[in-house]
């Protein structure tokens, strides 16, 4: 009885330990993301900074129904998806392509020496990685002196989103390749020993042997990236956009910057944040669900 | 049987060279950058300069020296770095401690949970946060620039998920031996984690090094600007300033269009990530293996 109670103090005791440890965290998270949720309420009000959230004019949907109506509207949910589909499945397969690759290197210093190189791009700015590719890209840049080309990549709406694609698929192809890399090295080697002594080439051991013991890891990282689907890289498209590619450009997240946030159209700025936040909490919570059903692991 | 080796050779020849190009790509654009800032300007202008400077020179880097503003925004930069890593960093470890208790050992942890979760996965978005922050009277100070971030939720659970792994039998020895949840956590906990909280903690500088964003959104004056909104400012596109800007942006973009200057600012940006690269790489491969592959 008495060893009881005093257990059952220990436990009140360390009880108030683990509550002040949450405190100074739990400040941060309540003023920084907590509360500007609160602040959703302007997408459904005509919202003047000098009334505030209390005394601005409640309007319902009338954002939305504006921004259904303008062809922007459409626009930046398609450059969205376009673009975070196209990244997620070039990224992929890229990342995979390569892990395979670099692992059939056998000459450690090669390896590792081009580990350090395609890591490192992931690593920089895309404030750092634009301003090199406006250079290369341009119109008298290198790509087109290589080339003997007159491309305009960089204005023109056929080829901007391509350009958005591959230069994000080159900065993370080396670091994503990182998990993948990880996944090949698990494989036990044994399994390629017998389908080596069953006669099967390289190409049918990759498809036969090394993918599939890859597959719970890929499942896992397609599924991250279809819960980011509405992330499709602000920095990238803020640092390479201009005026004449905005139609195939803007995305959610610039078009709130420039015609929300710099536009002071607080609202209407706001009504499509909103949207955009609902939709990837759904995608996050089934992207999560998916990753639990279909491999051992979840994403939070 | 050799007509197999010779198809196998030659297979592994075009294996070598994809991987080889693939690196020197990754290579290109950097490599770029730093011709561009070591050749005359006129050479730059007139698109002269691929992969080795023309009329190679530090006339740039010289001039960098003297620039007053680039040095306020290094110095902010770093300011905020250490900020973030020092607030990042505790409040991850402090945080994530407390978590791995079940919710019977910690009444509560399960709300605490959820809350985290609910903020990782959904925000007010950007207008409202902005408006938040200016309320707080925070525009234009440091604090716009690591406060928002100062709980890297994502981070946290990861941290937690790492401390579920380690052995709870030295956990319990040192509870016998009177260790408070305190003392519990910085003599158990943190030495066994090291690895993970490298990778966590090169990751927040690599972040805040790197982020313009907050700098874009929440520092209106260009005076106060970090590092990479800085330079981010100077290579705004010339096309966009003749088409929308005033005269007096048109003036003061030419002035700043200096190709090869801005590539040395720049170049000077990334050496304290190179510094770190090294450790970086040592460390964030376990980090996100971990990561990645939870329970």
């Amino acid at each position: 009885m008495k060893i009881k109670k005093s257990k059952g103090k220990r436990y009140i005791a360390s009880e108030v330990f683990y509550h002040g440890m949450m405190l100074p965290g739990m400040i941060f998270v309540v003023l920084f993301n907590l509360v500007p949720m609160f602040g959703i309420i302007m997408a459904f009000q005509d919202y003047k900074p000098a009334k505030g959230y209390f005394k601005s004019d409640f309007v319902g949907l009338k954002h939305y129904k504006y921004l259904f109506q303008i062809p922007d509207g459409f626009e930046i949910f398609r450059n969205t998806l376009v673009l975070a589909v196209g990244k997620i499945v070039f990224g992929t397969l890229m990342a995979i392509i390569f892990s395979i690759l670099l692992n059939e290197i056998r000459q450690k210093w090669l390896k590792k020496s081009v580990q350090t190189i395609v890591y490192l791009p992931h690593f920089l700015s895309w404030v750092v990685l634009a301003s090199a590719i406006k250079s290369l890209f341009g119109l008298d840049g290198f790509v087109n002196a290589l080339l003997g080309t007159n491309l305009n990549f960089l204005g023109s709406n056929s080829l901007f989103q391509p350009l958005l694609i591959g230069s994000d698929v080159w900065k993370e192809f080396g670091y994503n390749s990182v998990v993948y890399l990880a996944a090949l090295t698990a494989i036990d080697p044994g399994l390629h020993e017998a389908a080596k002594i069953d006669g099967a080439n390289w190409w049918n051991r990759i498809f036969h042997v090394t993918l599939p013991g890859m597959r719970s890891v890929i499942i896992l990282m397609v599924a991250m990236g279809l819960g980011n689907i509405l992330n499709a890289g602000f920095d990238q498209v803020y640092n390479l956009y201009t005026a004449p590619v905005y139609e195939t450009g803007d995305i959610i997240d610039t078009y709130v910057y420039r015609v929300g946030l710099n536009g002071m159209q607080y609202s209407f700025g706001t009504a499509i944040g909103l949207m955009k936040s609902a939709i990837a909490f759904v995608l996050m919570m089934t992207a999560n669900y998916l990753a639990k059903k279909f491999t051992d692991s979840k994403i939070f | 049987m050799k007509r197999s080796n010779l198809v196998g050779k030659i297979g592994y020849i075009i294996i070598y060279v994809i991987v080889i190009a693939l690196g020197l790509l990754c290579l290109l654009p950097l490599w770029y950058i730093v011709a561009i800032s070591f050749s005359k300007a006129s050479a730059v202008q007139g698109n002269m300069v691929s992969l080795i400077p023309v009329g190679f020179n530090t006339v740039t880097y010289e001039e960098i020296l003297t620039d007053l503003q680039y040095w306020r925004s290094f110095l902010i930069s770093v300011v905020r770095v250490i900020l973030a890593v020092i607030i990042n960093t505790v409040l991850t470890v402090t945080m994530a401690y407390p978590l791995t208790k079940n919710k019977y050992q910690f009444r509560g942890r399960n709300i605490y949970m959820n809350i985290l979760i609910f903020a990782m996965l959904f925000n007010g978005g950007m207008i409202p946060t902005f408006l938040v922050i200016k309320k707080y009277h925070l525009l234009n100070t440091i604090w716009a620039l690591v406060l928002p971030g100062a709980v890297p939720i994502f981070n946290v659970i990861l941290l937690m998920n790492f401390f579920l792994g380690i052995p709870k039998s030295l956990e319990e020895a040192a509870v016998l031996d009177g260790a408070n949840p305190l003392q519990v956590l910085t003599k158990v906990y943190i030495p066994c984690s090291v690895p993970v909280l490298a990778t966590v903690t090169l990751f927040s500088i690599v972040g805040s090094w790197n982020d313009f964003y907050s700098g874009l959104i929440y520092i209106t004056r260009s005076k106060n600007y970090p590092l990479m909104t800085y330079i981010q400012s100077l290579t705004i596109n010339m096309e966009d300033i003749i088409k929308n800007g005033t005269a007096a942006d048109i003036l003061r973009a030419s002035k700043v269009s200096e190709q090869n200057l801005n590539a040395a600012k720049i170049v000077v940006a990334v050496i304290p990530l190179l510094l770190i690269y090294p450790l970086l790489q040592k460390y964030f491969i376990n980090g996100i293996v971990v990561g990645s592959v939870k329970e």
